[in-house]
């Protein structure tokens, strides 16, 4: 209740922000895309469209979700708006928890936008929808998913005083969880026990990105199996659990300057 | 390591008028953090109707108006106090209500959908205020309330806080303006470098000593004041006014009878608040004067 209300909140300051404007950036790509694709491409304007579209989705929304994000607590600590919401009955991880959600909210209302635009360029560019269209909804689902992960990120290291360095934090470890797979492997063919197990450990502290880029897959026309929904479903709730827990331990006993 | 608070206790009772005077770096803010739980103590705790400062039902009875107020700049006046009714449980009639009565108090009816980026500091002290008792709180606590208004805001905000007290609210303030503190407040503490310097009724603040005794007195045409007293008195035409000692009143009495003069009054002479003040924040109780100017940590 107390955290959809800092949700909705959250979501109209981001909207008043005129923070939805990148929607006007994307449309104008996806258009000029989908003429420039139709004119150079033979055969593969399908592939060439997806891949182009959900990477436009999936770095608009990581964009917006660290540079938003890390300032989700850090500007109502600087600005002092806290003061006065907190004095309300409201706990400190309740409050977390609603501006996770706003963000959230925004980011699944961009994306959503930003699907539809995808699919108009689609529908243009091959006049018609196949049944392989709608894995495109699964990739964009994981693409939601990363997002709302880098948001719990962003909003962990927002708890510090220093947003830039809050961005360097975020922005590194999505960096990193892009390739922790490759660290893994990297541990595996090291022929160094000891390295192996640091490695390793390493790979399951980090966020692990690489499972939910669904692009490829997805402009090839390639199905998504339905095990891997589950498996990046629970592996996103969990991590998000964690950090948010994370960040709620140490905002709890923070003082407010 | 600066102590901004060092054993700080005291009540504040239920349905009292409650100033808390002290100069800038005095404590005054701080100790409002801890009470709203904004900033934690090293040691000690308060206690708000028998709850803790960690129970968040507390702060279902509490309104709290922070120093120079900053809101969502984004939100109009009225969506802020919307915004903030909704964590009271209201229904969407009653927030409508409630908000458009306590915009009407603080005289920001004509601005309620103007944004708060567009507000000046005292338009946003009015928004503070009315945000502070949109709930109507059992205890409101207003750090500097007058701050940033102009005169007739300062008159208004003593209205608001004489109406809180008719209706058994309790309210806490935080002052510079000393005027304010004696006409409103049932009691009121002193603060300086972080210690508690004093605190009672105004009235007992400043009876805590006699200065001496004052006497108006007119002085007949073709008399005189008595040499040894003229160099105590200021004259003004026929009439004087003479401080003495006042194990010396009746003597001085006395002479001025043996003068013909016409006494007019005789009124002991006692510390203003003002002087209380300024004297405690210069000779702080058991605090090194550079405490009084350390910064807002606990």
């Amino acid at each position: 209740m107390m955290a959809g209300t800092v949700a909705i909140n959250t979501f109209r300051e981001a909207v008043r922000d005129r923070v939805l404007y990148n929607l006007i950036f994307f449309a104008l790509a996806m258009m000029a895309a989908a003429v420039f694709v139709g004119q150079i491409t033979i055969g593969i304007e399908r592939l060439v469209i997806i891949n182009l579209g959900l990477t436009a989705i999936s770095l608009i929304g990581t964009v917006m979700a660290i540079f938003i994000g890390v300032g989700l607590v850090y500007k109502e600590m600087e600005k002092r708006t806290l003061y006065s919401l907190l004095a309300k009955p409201v706990r400190r991880w309740e409050f977390l928890v609603g501006k996770f959600a706003g963000l959230v909210l925004t980011l699944a209302v961009n994306t959503a936008l930003m699907t539809l635009g995808l699919a108009a360029a689609l529908f243009y560019v091959t006049r018609g929808f196949s049944r392989a269209d709608t894995s495109i909804l699964v990739a964009v689902y994981f693409i939601l998913l990363e997002l709302a992960l880098v948001t719990a990120l962003a909003l962990f290291f927002s708890c510090f005083p220093t947003p830039m360095l809050s961005t360097l934090l975020t922005l590194g470890l999505f960096v990193a969880g892009q390739f922790s797979t490759a660290l893994r492997e990297y541990g595996h063919v090291a022929h160094n026990r000891a390295l192996e197990l640091l490695l390793g450990a390493i790979y399951y502290l980090l966020p692990n990105f690489h499972n939910f880029n669904a692009i490829g897959a997805v402009a090839h026309g390639d199905a998504i199996p339905g095990a891997l929904i589950l498996h990046n479903t629970l592996y996103a709730v969990l991590y998000i659990t964690v950090v948010l827990l994370g960040a709620s331990a140490i905002f709890a006993n923070m003082d407010l300057k | 390591m600066v102590r901004s608070l060092d054993n700080l206790t005291f009540q504040v009772e239920e349905g009292e008028v409650f100033g808390f005077l002290g100069p800038n770096g005095a404590g005054k803010t701080t100790t409002l953090k801890c009470v709203m739980g904004l900033i934690f103590p090293t040691s000690g705790t308060a206690r708000v109707f028998g709850r803790g400062i960690d129970d968040v039902q507390m702060h279902q009875e509490i309104g709290y108006l922070p120093e120079q107020p900053y809101f969502y700049d984004y939100l109009t006046a009225r969506e802020l106090l919307d915004y903030f009714a909704r964590f009271f449980g209201y229904s969407a009639a009653e927030r409508e209500d409630r908000v458009a009565h306590f915009l009407e108090r603080v005289q920001l009816t004509r601005f309620a959908d103007v944004q708060l980026r567009k507000f000046s500091k005292g338009m946003l002290q009015r928004a503070g205020i009315a945000q502070a008792i949109l709930h109507e709180p059992k205890v409101v606590f207003l750090d500097e309330p007058m701050s940033g208004l102009d005169p007739i805001g300062r008159r208004e905000v003593r209205d608001i806080i004489l109406e809180l007290k008719e209706k058994g609210r309790t309210v806490f303030f935080s002052t510079h303006v000393l005027s304010d503190a004696e006409m409103l407040c049932d009691r009121v503490a002193v603060l300086a470098g972080g210690k508690l310097q004093g605190i009672g009724s105004p009235a007992e603040i400043v009876s805590i000593e006699v200065h001496g005794m004052e006497i108006l007195c007119d002085i007949a045409a073709g008399r005189q004041l008595p040499a040894a007293l003229a160099a105590h008195a200021v004259r003004s035409g026929n009439r004087y006014r003479i401080q003495v000692p006042e194990a010396q009143l009746y003597g001085v009495l006395d002479q001025l009878r043996d003068s013909e003069a016409r006494i007019l009054s005789v009124a002991a002479l006692r510390p203003t608040l003002e002087d209380y003040f300024i004297q405690m924040v210069e000779h702080p109780k058991g605090a090194p004067p550079a405490a009084a100017s350390a910064g807002e940590q606990p």
